[in-house]
Formats: structure tokens, sequence, C-alpha cells
């Protein structure tokens, strides 16, 4: 990585009460949409109701992730051949089936008519170089010994700045309140040893609690053996230490391009482009100066 | 696929083990839902962006006024400077809420932080430009000092970080237009700092600050031009809609403050009383270019947010470009 201005502090920070770094690996292809997490989340936060409608966009009434709402699933519909002319048939059952289904007039072999769901429990990345905590103007929001990124209530003033520098705007602040609030990972159960409220609530271990670095072992292993059973699409987002955040604390498998998950596929931290802002900013600052000085130059009063 | 409904998407192939096989054109967005959020400020911050800008500037202008022994301009623009930096915190303290809350600005000093940073040139620059403008006013013969220097110093870049704090955002239309912007903002704030000393300063000593305004407008103008050719697709945000009209009337107030400038001059043709008047009149108008030209920006941040594709479009380009992976 180029050189740039890090000053997002690390749970090394810590010393001796540095805790190994928590993490979330969430599985989308074993998300059923039960909005699970989205419940328990709500409600072991306090986290307030918000006013909902019907959106019309698929199962998804709740919309995005924002001050009142830390972990958000998504539905995606998506048009694709079904793949079952592709089966080999496996009981006479399932052959006859598959027959039914083709005189009924599906036609597999259409894009028209296969469909799939994708399903996705979005939630804070809790990012190693993240733009919330280096934008924050009152060490509001700080770093745990987790690793983890977390808002004080008690110190955020309300500028609002952190929720234009996350990349994935997931940070938002509250009417009528005027703070900001995101995902704590739920860090009171964390000082207790025990599991995030939505990792706890997961049916299907989609949503993985646990130390950041088994984590993303147990995710490549996920990865290669769907690969190995033909699902080419599966990918890991937010794995890498490289990417443009140095990495997330909560990472993804996917089954499509992250644009379709309302997620940005190469996120980076505003702060790696700080030293062209200030750079910028500064030579204008000294051109202003220079702008006045020379307007009075040969002019006698 | 109906989650996008835009049509923006190539068609997937037969197969549903190898999408990623199939090009697709763009990529897709969440029923057009945004990627990153908009800013969640009040109206008073592009206002603020106007007053901080115009006390910065103000303050620069008075400094060399005062050091150039020209005391009618010099009080006029330390007026100027001292209106903006007292409005500025009464802008920030009502977005906040309450004043407590910008006092939270100054318990850390972030570097990391236009924000803090910013907060801390602002109050920095109420102490010195209050204390020099005192000064000037109790000793009109008054000649500069520290004070003065220190206003300046803190002045100028109290104009350009404004630009910083935006430019330093997840917003990619700010975001990429990082190097252009402290020079539009500073150049912008020249030209409020100069229409608001126009507005009543006598002609014999005007012509630094109408030189500074016209010169200003120039500046602007050029440097938002080759901001918005460098921003390539991303300037739709600059252009279409409520900004891009916010956009018209910043360059056409602009213009018309510094034609009125040039008239203006005592080298014009009228008579005195018309040149004064003329010359005020470019004042207003430089003035309100400037507010215009904060909201044009503020609300083209606002517009590329909300659009999923400028986020998407913008990654996918650079990922493309250093020949990622991907991509």
């Amino acid at each position: 990585m180029s050189a740039h201005l890090i000053a997002t502090p690390s749970a090394a920070t810590y010393g001796e009460e540095a805790k190994p770094r928590k993490g979330f690996f969430t599985d989308t292809s074993v998300c059923i949409g039960c909005k699970a997490c989205e419940v328990a989340c709500k409600e072991w936060n306090h986290v307030p109701p918000d006013p909902q409608g019907f959106s019309g966009s698929s199962l998804d009434n709740s919309g995005e992730l924002g001050a009142n709402r830390w972990r958000h699933v998504a539905f995606i519909e998506q048009k694709v051949s079904v793949g079952i002319e592709e089966a080999a048939p496996e009981s006479f059952v399932e052959e006859a089936a598959r027959q039914n289904l083709v005189e009924e007039g599906l036609d597999p072999h259409s894009d028209e008519d296969g469909f799939r769901w994708l399903m996705s429990s979005d939630v804070c990345k809790h990012c190693t170089e993240a733009g919330c905590l280096d934008a924050c103007p009152t060490g509001a929001l700080f770093r745990t010994e987790f690793g983890t990124v977390v808002v004080q209530p008690d110190i955020c003033n309300g500028c609002g700045y952190c929720v234009v520098s996350c990349p994935f705007g997931v940070i938002d602040q509250r009417k009528g309140d005027g703070r900001v609030w995101k995902c704590t990972m739920c860090y009171d159960r964390l000082k207790d040893d025990m599991e995030p409220a939505g990792a706890q609530a997961c049916p299907t271990d989609s949503i993985q609690y646990g130390d950041l670095e088994e984590l993303r072992e147990r995710a490549a292993r996920r990865v290669e053996r769907l690969h190995e059973r033909g699902r080419g699409e599966a990918r890991l987002y937010g794995d890498s230490e490289d990417d443009g955040v140095g990495g997330f604390g909560a990472f993804f498998l996917l089954l499509d391009e992250p644009e379709t998950y309302r997620l940005p596929a190469d996120p980076v931290v505003p702060t790696r482009r700080s030293p062209e802002v200030w750079a910028a900013a500064l030579g204008a600052a000294a051109a202003l100066i220079g702008g006045v000085a020379a307007s009075f130059l040969g002019r006698r009063p | 696929m109906s989650g996008d409904g835009d049509g923006r998407r190539g068609r997937r192939g037969k197969s549903g083990s190898e999408p990623s096989m199939v090009p697709r054109e763009r990529p897709t967005s969440y029923y057009g839902r945004p990627i990153v959020k908009g800013p969640v400020w009040k109206p008073e911050i592009p206002f603020y962006f106007f007053f901080g800008g115009l006390a910065g500037a103000s303050a620069c202008l008075a400094a060399a006024a005062t050091f150039a022994g020209r005391p009618r301009l010099a009080r006029r623009a330390w007026a100027g400077a001292f209106v903006g930096v007292s409005v500025s915190p009464v802008l920030l303290i009502s977005d906040l809420g309450r004043p407590a809350r910008f006092l939270y600005m100054l318990r850390v000093v972030k570097v990391t932080s236009p924000m803090s940073l910013g907060a801390w040139l602002l109050a920095a620059n109420g102490g010195a430009t209050t204390l020099a403008a005192a000064l000037n006013v109790l000793m009109p013969k008054r000649r500069g000092g520290f004070p003065e220097v220190g206003a300046a110093l803190v002045g100028a870049p109290l104009t350009t970080y404004t630009a910083a704090l935006i430019t330093n955002s997840a917003i990619p239309a700010w975001s990429e237009a990082r190097i252009e912007m402290p020079f539009v903002f500073g150049a912008s704030a020249a030209a409020s700092a100069a229409g608001a000393a126009m507005l009543t300063v006598p002609a014999e000593e005007a012509e630094p600050a109408r030189a500074l305004g016209i010169a200003a407008v120039v500046v602007e103008e050029a440097a938002w031009r080759v901001m918005l050719r460098r921003l390539g697709p991303l300037a739709k945000a600059y252009e279409d809609g409520a900004p891009g009209r916010d956009d018209k009337a910043a360059r056409a107030l602009g213009a018309a403050g510094a034609v009125a400038f040039a008239l203006g001059s005592r080298r014009g043709p009228g008579s005195v009383r018309t040149h004064r008047a003329v010359s005020t009149a470019g004042g207003a108008l430089l003035l309100a270019g400037a507010v215009f030209r904060r909201w044009a920006v503020f609300k083209a941040g606002i517009a590329s947010a909300a659009d999923p594709h400028q986020t998407a479009d913008l990654q996918r380009e650079r990922m493309a470009a250093e020949g990622r992976p991907g991509a």
C-alpha cells in the first residue's frame, strides 16, 4: 500500500488488555431471509422502531442499514435458469416431477422461467481502516479491544461527518436525536464472552461470529467447497487486507456481484486520499494569500 | 432482473452454475438504492461554507489593507471578517442542536478529521480576527502586527478546509473533485470578501478589492471548468437538476458582479456617484454568487450520493484501469 495517513488505532493500542480481533462471517449461500437477526438486534440493543410500509422491493420492507436498523436483510429476486435440465435424475420421483413441470409449461431452458432468491444479512463492516472513526471530530467513535468500531452516544455531538465518510453507507443520524448510531457488534455481550445477538439468533449459521483469523480460514474452505460443487459464482467479499479499507471485520460470501447486494465493489476509506486533499487545500490557501497580496501591488493609496 | 428495473444489466447465462462467465454491461444496483449516504446536514452548513469563506478571505484582505495603509478598506474588510467569524459558530451550533455540542469538537485534535482541524481553525481565526478588528477600530492609523498576520494565515485555510471537508468523503462527485474544489472555494471566498468590502468602501481605497473580486471570479470559473471536465460522468451531479440551477445562478451572478466591478472603476464612464452605485451592486452580486456556489456544491453531493451508479461505476472503472480481477 502507498503511504497514507493511518490514525485508525488498532486493538493493539490496548496492550495487555487487547483481545483477539472478533468478526462476523456472513455466508449468504445459507441465508433463508428469516430476519431473526434484524429482530434480535433490535431487541437486544433497544433500537427504536421506524416507520415501515410496503416497499415493493420483494420481501424487503425495511430498506437499508441506518440509525434505527443495525442489521438489514436484503432480498433479491433473479431470473436465472433453474438448471433442472442438467441435473441427473436421482430417483424416479424426481424425474417424474421434472417431466411434470416441463409438461405444465415450465421451460427449464429459458431465462424467463427460471428464478432464484439471493438473501443476505448486511451489517457494519467494522473496517480495519474505518472512515467513520477517522472522520469523527469528538472521539465519540473508537476502536474497542476486540478491534470493532463503536460510537459512544454520550460524546457524539451529531456533526454527521461520519455519515458521508463511510464507503458503505452504514452509519446514520437518528432524527430527533441528532446523534449517529450503528452496529456495535454487541460490545456489551462481547465483554461478557457472549455471541452477538444477530449471530446467536441465526438459525442456519449464515451469520458466524468468532475470531476473525479463524473465520477467514473457515470462509476460504467454504468457498472452495462451493466451487467444487459447481457454484462458480460464490466469492468472498471483504476477506482481504489488501482492499481499500484494510480488510473488513465483518465480511461476506456472496453469490453475485457486490452491487447486487447494495455493496461497493471497491470501497476505499476517504483517509487514503487525505494527503491529496490537504495538499490541494493548503495550495489553494497559499494561492489566496498570494492573490490578495498581488491585488495590492503597484497601487498606491 | 426485477431487483433493478432499469435494465442496466446484461442477461444472465443459461446455466445457473456459471453466471460469472457472462460479461455484464454495467454493475447492477439494489432496487436503485444508494450505496453511500448523503450529507445529513441542515441548510446551515452550506451557509456556513459561505460565511466561513467570507471570514477567512476578508481577514486576508483586511490584513493586506492594514499593512498597505488603506485604513478605510481595512476597517470594512475587518468588519466582514468579524461578521463572518461570528455568524459561523452560530450556524454550526444551530446545525448541531445545542451549544455544548460545539464544544465537544474541541475536546480532541484529530489530524485525520478535516472537521476537527476546521473547528480549531475557526476557533483560532475567531480569536485573531476579533483582536485585529478591535485594534483597527481603536487605532485607525495602525499599520499591522501579529494579530493581522495570524488572522490572515489562519483565515486562508479557513476558506479552503471546507472543500477538504467535503472531498475527504465517500461521496463520488465530491471526492473526485478533491484537487480543484479548494481552488473553487478559495476563489469564491475571495469574491465574497471583495464583494462585502465593495459594498461600502470609498472609491479612492477600493482598487485592490475591485481587482481581487474580478480575478476571483475568473479563477473560480476556470477551476470549476477544469473540475467538471476531470469529473467526467460524475459532473452530471453538478450539471443536472437543482445543483445545476444553483450553478448557473452562481456563474451568472459572479460574471455580472465582475462586469459591474469593471464598469464601476474610476476610469470608467459616468459620474463618481454612478461608479460607487455600480460597484456596490457588483459587491452584492458577488456575495449572492458565492452563496449559490456553496449551495450548488452541497446539492451536487446529495445528488451524487443518491445515485448508486455513480458510486459503482467509479469503482468499476478504477478496478478496470488498474487491471484488477473481477473488474
